[in-house]
């Protein structure tokens, strides 16, 4: 039987366990909602262009650059209209997945 | 040539090919703490029993300087043997031809063994060491890939399928473990993935090292593609040996049935469970309480530990026990253990093992990740399974059995055959906390004291309803039970159940929440 000062505990419906965690629960990223103003890569690549500076104003589904990945080029467009705060890629740069690359507002 | 020419010509070709890959990648490949492909099948079967076949096969590739080259066997052993006397068809991929690289001939030796294990209705073996598609063969090992996934879905659930990884299995290869029932891997010898680190490191500039990415740990630990984990071949093969004796040779036999040993007489299975029903405890011993020879084999032990699977015996039969671990996240239901539980019902359904179920849960994880991740598909899939299976299905409810959770856990709802309760069951829709703060959230709110309140209502919610007596009442259970009488109760509820068939609507099959 295990040592009882191992234990940790976890709230169900409003009653507290004292039970142990599995290595992927203590591993599990805290949920934060989206900002809708941040561009992020949807998929891991290299940034092939950049086809807006700071200051432009954009367009919902204006080319803002092109992100290969998977020997295909993809349109990253704006998912709403704005203006573009920040480019925070250069072109060459790898960038790994859900990274920052524009910052619009 | 005389018959005497003809044998000693004979074991000149023979002596070629049973070599493999030559001395020099045999040594390398003891070097790394492996048997050869032939050892390892030897180590498996019974002492003799190994009988191969197609062993002159050659492979017929005419490109890139292949017709030049001979790989002894194609790089694959293929055979017959037993286990403790059972029979299983077996093949074991040779890593030192060619690096154990699956051409066609390779996997037609593979494919003939798996057509010979579904007609004869016998388990199979497969040993994956290999270091992926032979290049050099381009679309015709590709096919040979398909046409081995093609037989592992048509021999699931009509025959055991076993998969060992001994080596690299990666890239496709790793779909025909994937769709088979058991597998088995070995501490820095396996490696299992789609994509390597090689590719990861060119495409997404992440750094891993394959034991990191797709060792045996991980793919106990954290992915759950893996069901055994060992320290060593030899640990390994005895885990293997283990598995077929608790398993049929098909899915229309029984397995075979084992020397009747009785529990250990000194354990005291009433005193496992605390009383507090917030505080945890090993439901392993609770299994090794009452069964035979106090043994249980447990499965996936590594990963999702909140729920317990795995075979035990009753009366010497194969039984495969689900068990909620309050030791582990409080037994809650969540994406993991429900995947975990639902394959394993699936399989003792496939093969008429029938299943009891140990109910211990406050009810499903909470928590973003897990809706985010499809708790709600995951989780069905264990209301499919209980509900498809028609193998005698026993449930005792030991302590918390509350709201979802409850009718998950083999219910009599979803068609459980007998449904026992210990005195310490509480059944009801939520926890007693939980339903005092919803029930009485007036009265305690509008408290002098509200915690003293909120403490009073708890304290009746759980005199008038934590307890089996309602469920009892409603016929929703059909026995509340000692303890002590458990493994009775077992018992005797199989031996009438042991002719049990259900009849279901017809159809071609189901489409479950995968």
């Amino acid at each position: 039987m295990s040592n009882p000062e191992e234990y940790t505990t976890l709230i169900i419906d409003d009653a507290t366990y004292q039970t142990k965690y599995t290595k992927k629960y203590e591993r599990r990223k805290k949920y934060a909602a989206a900002n809708p103003d941040h561009i992020l890569a949807y998929i891991p690549g290299v940034i092939q262009e950049i086809n807006v500076k700071v200051g432009d104003t954009v367009k919902w589904g204006d080319k803002l650059l092109v992100l290969e990945a998977m020997k295909m080029r993809n349109d990253v467009v704006a998912p709403k209209d704005g203006v573009v705060k920040a480019i925070k890629v250069k072109t060459g740069q790898m960038v790994p997945k859900n990274h920052l690359l524009i910052e619009l507002h | 040539m005389s018959l005497k020419k003809k044998i000693v010509d004979f074991f000149t070709r023979k002596s070629q090919v049973v070599e493999g890959g030559g001395e020099k990648a045999i040594q390398k490949q003891k070097g790394m703490g492996k048997l050869t492909a032939r050892d390892r099948i030897k180590a498996i079967l019974d002492d003799g029993s190994f009988h191969e076949y197609d062993l002159f096969v050659e492979h017929k590739c005419e490109d890139f300087g292949m017709d030049k080259k001979q790989l002894p066997a194609d790089g694959v052993i293929t055979g017959t043997g037993t286990i403790f006397g059972h029979p299983v068809c077996i093949y074991a991929q040779d890593f030192t031809v060619a690096g154990g690289s699956l051409g066609l001939m390779h996997a037609r030796k593979i494919t003939k063994i798996m057509d010979h294990a579904i007609k004869l209705g016998i388990p199979l073996i497969g040993i994956n060491d290999s270091g992926g598609a032979r290049i050099q063969e381009g679309v015709n090992s590709l096919a040979g890939y398909g046409e081995i996934f093609y037989r592992n879905t048509l021999a699931s659930g009509v025959i055991p399928q076993i998969s060992v990884i001994l080596g690299p299995c990666a890239g496709g290869a790793v779909y025909s473990p994937a769709l088979t029932d058991f597998v088995f891997v070995v501490d820095n010898i396996s490696k299992m993935f789609i994509t390597g680190p090689e590719v990861i490191k060119t495409v997404l500039g992440e750094e891993i090292s394959m034991e990191e990415l797709g060792g045996a740990r991980i793919q106990n630990e954290i992915s759950g593609n893996a069901h055994f984990f060992a320290m060593s071949e030899a640990e390994c093969f005895e885990q293997i040996k283990k598995l077929v004796t608790y398993i049929p040779w098909n899915n229309g036999k029984k397995a075979d049935p084992f020397p009747v040993k009785p529990p250990d007489p000194t354990t005291d299975i009433a005193s496992i469970i605390p009383e507090d029903p917030r505080q945890p405890y090993d439901v392993r011993d609770i299994i090794r309480a009452f069964s035979d020879d106090s043994d249980f084999f447990e499965i996936q032990a590594m990963w999702a530990q909140n729920i317990v699977i795995g075979f035990a015996r009753l009366n010497g039969k194969t039984v495969g026990i689900v068990g909620n671990q309050p030791l582990v996240l409080a037994g809650v239901l969540d994406v993991d253990s429900s995947d975990k539980a639902a394959r394993f019902i699936r399989f003792c359904d496939s093969f008429n093992i029938p299943v009891i179920t140990l109910v211990d849960l406050p009810g499903y994880l909470p928590g973003v990740d897990q809706e985010h991740a499809g708790v709600i598909r995951h989780g069905a899939k264990v209301l499919y399974a209980y509900s498809e299976a028609t193998v005698p299905k026993i449930t005792v409810i030991l302590r918390k059995a509350y709201g979802g959770g409850y009718i998950a856990m083999c219910s009599r709802h979803l068609g459980a055959d007998f449904v026992f309760a210990w005195p310490s069951a509480e059944i009801a829709v939520m926890g007693p906390e939980g339903a005092a703060n919803i029930i009485f959230k007036k009265e305690i709110q509008g408290a002098k004291d509200p915690d003293a309140m909120r403490q009073a209502k708890v304290q009746e919610y759980t005199e008038k309803f934590a307890n089996p007596y309602i469920a009892a009442a409603n016929g929703h259970v059909d026995a509340v039970i000692e303890p002590e009488e458990t493994r009775d109760y077992l018992l005797h509820s199989l031996s009438i159940a042991i002719d049990k068939s259900e009849l279901r609507p017809k159809k071609k099959h189901g489409v479950p929440p995968f």
